[in-house]
């Protein structure tokens, strides 16, 4: 068997509104559309996974927060709604989410033995997470591929934000070995945002663009900063300085997606493809990607 | 429309799933389990014709969210306990009494909305209250959310603005809070019988507020807010709120006639069920250490005045 490996790695935010705006028929509100400079970056990104060769995506989440360990779903097939409890207008998404639960078993079972916290989740009622739909959906809108779902384990409010990326950086490697035995093809994604303060007022008309801005400047300037070093391949940097960026900017990073995406990815030194950034209700979102191949790494944005 | 709300009893429970799905797996579960049925048999007992729940698993960000589906049906299942079970719910809910509430917080100022969505994820600490305090629905129930941004003068707002629906609406109210005291929980999957409070200090805290709940200083608590949340509270969010909204909705005094039905550990978390009915004597007011707010005025953008 061929030594499995991670052909792609995404940050890939899920705030609702994105696929709100984009109606798929799944979504029962109906947007007159909004934050196109994220959409159209998740558009150009979406045909980019088309031409790759992959047989899962593996998404860490913060909206499966979990503090008890980290938590992998362990059933084929999850049919349900999904009802975003924070904004229920903007979406309530019929999914269909197929699993790849040999290698969830396969990422489970290599965390454990490096002495990760871990647990199958196998309760058929279970429902998976919106941050992980709006994620795979605008990066995969035909839902044709499997998925793994991890959970976001909250160290980051137990112990503190460099706790949580020791805990992540284990976790990526525990990953990255499972994947590499199992000799798939797999798509990371770390589904979250950069700065996330967010707005506690919205809009008459969610969408309208007039209202759209960033929460406050310094939430901006560590954005940029990020976004920057990204650019420059300067990722071990990144999680360096995350646990201060977290601290004054309430990044949603604090989750662990990042951390374990890079550390899973042996902490990239080339060049992030930058595909867009917007804010969303005052929270800072940038879409990018880590191509490992040199040949298909593209100069974005 | 009467100008004091009438109150006949305030609960305070916690939101783990295992006294509904797991009460035989250890003593002080079960014992919760005892005292949440005790709790429903004596709301039974009254007259109430509305259960407000302040959950502190249902996160807001869009200002309060106010539950308002006549009847929503669902499954739900807990993020990290979803091994326990599943919770299957069809609750009875009082959407007068939630677009009564919505017009009463924008009249304070706030910002609030109703929910009436089929599938709308009603929260694991608000699922097993209602399971277990109203299980036939006899009560119509209201859910408000808590906002993660929110601080002392927001909650005490919305408690007061609750009590003015209540009074437009002449509700005689039971009163529900869902929330841990101590809520650190252990980080691993612990055998049920090896349950206990995390550490001696969260035990020695959760005593300490439970002392004043027995002696009915409600409003003693809330003045103690801050205290808790800086000692026993794992900080997810900004403030302990419970207890400003509960005292808030209940009147601002110390005249209760407390009980505190159980206390017992949740996975590493402290987990009481406390019953305070009011009444005529108390404790009586005690020092107030910080300004009573009527009307909420926003984030006061202290960047833009001032010095710069």
């Amino acid at each position: 068997m061929a030594k499995g490996e991670i052909v792609l790695g995404c940050l890939a935010p899920h705030p609702p509104h994105v696929v709100y705006a984009e109606n798929p028929e799944q979504n029962e509100p109906f947007s007159e559309g909004g934050w196109e400079a994220l959409r159209w970056g998740y558009h150009r990104l979406a045909r980019k996974l088309k031409d790759i060769d992959y047989d899962c995506i593996v998404v860490l989440t913060p909206h499966w927060q979990t503090y008890c360990g980290t938590h992998f779903l362990g059933l084929d097939r999850f049919q349900n709604i999904s009802v975003d409890p924070i904004f229920p207008n903007l979406f309530r998404f019929h999914h269909d989410i197929k699993v790849d639960v040999e290698l969830a078993e396969a990422m489970h079972d290599a965390a454990a033995d490096s002495g990760i916290i871990t647990k199958m989740m196998r309760n058929p009622d279970f429902r998976v997470d919106y941050g992980t739909i709006v994620s795979c959906h605008m990066l995969n809108s035909s839902w044709d591929k499997p998925i793994v779902t991890i959970s976001s384990n909250r160290a980051t409010h137990y112990y503190s934000n460099e706790v949580m990326n020791e805990q992540a950086m284990a976790l990526g490697q525990a990953v990255r070995e499972a994947i590499e035995a199992s000799g798939k093809k797999v798509v990371l994604v770390a589904s979250h945002s950069l700065s996330h303060r967010h707005f506690v007022t919205e809009a008459p008309l969610p969408e309208d663009m007039s209202r759209e801005h960033i929460y406050n400047h310094s939430q901006y300037v560590w954005d940029m900063k990020v976004i920057d070093m990204m650019r420059r391949g300067e990722m071990q940097e990144v999680i360096d300085v995350l646990p201060e960026m977290i601290e004054q900017t309430m990044a949603e990073a604090e989750g662990g997606g990042l951390t374990w995406m890079m550390s899973a990815m042996g902490m990239p030194d080339y060049p992030a493809e930058i595909y867009g950034y917007q804010s969303v209700i005052g929270t800072g979102n940038a879409i990018a990607s880590w191509d490992p191949n040199e040949s298909t790494r593209e100069l974005v944005l | 429309m009467s100008e004091e709300p009438e109150i006949v009893l305030g609960v305070y429970v916690p939101p783990h799933p295992h006294p509904l799905l797991a009460p035989d797996q250890n003593e002080g579960w079960g014992r919760l389990r005892d005292a949440y049925d005790t709790c429903r048999q004596r709301i039974e007992e009254t007259d109430a014709d509305l259960m407000l729940i302040y959950s502190t698993t249902w996160p807001s960000i869009i200002g309060h969210q106010i539950q308002a589906h006549p009847k929503p049906v669902f499954t739900h299942v807990d993020d990290d306990f979803h091994f326990l079970g599943s919770m299957p719910y069809e609750f009875r809910m009082d959407a007068e009494y939630a677009e009564c509430f919505r017009d009463a917080c924008e009249e304070r100022g706030l910002h609030a909305r109703t929910v009436s969505y089929d599938g709308f994820p009603i929260d694991t600490g608000s699922v097993v209250a209602l399971k277990l305090l109203n299980p036939d629905n006899r009560i119509p129930a209201c859910i408000v959310s808590s906002n993660v941004y929110s601080n002392r003068a927001e909650q005490i707002v919305l408690g007061k603005a609750a009590r003015d629906a209540m009074s437009k609406l002449g509700k005689k109210v039971v009163v529900v809070v869902v929330a841990s005291l101590s809520n650190r929980m252990f980080t691993e999957h612990i055998d049920p019988s090896d349950d206990r409070i995390h550490s001696a200090k969260d035990d020695e805290w959760n005593r300490k507020i439970l002392e004043f709940f027995d002696d009915g200083r409600l409003e003693d608590i809330s003045q103690l807010s801050r205290d808790i949340h800086g000692q026993i509270r794992v900080s997810k969010v900004v403030a302990y709120k419970p207890a400003w909204w509960m005292a808030a909705t209940m009147g601002q005094h110390n005249n209760y006639d407390g009980e505190v039905l159980a206390y017992e550990a949740l996975h590493g978390a402290g987990g009481a069920v406390i019953q305070l009915t009011p009444a005529k004597g108390g404790v009586g007011d005690k020092e107030f250490d910080e300004d009573d707010v009527e009307y909420y005025h926003g984030d006061r953008s202290v960047l833009d005045k001032g010095m710069l």
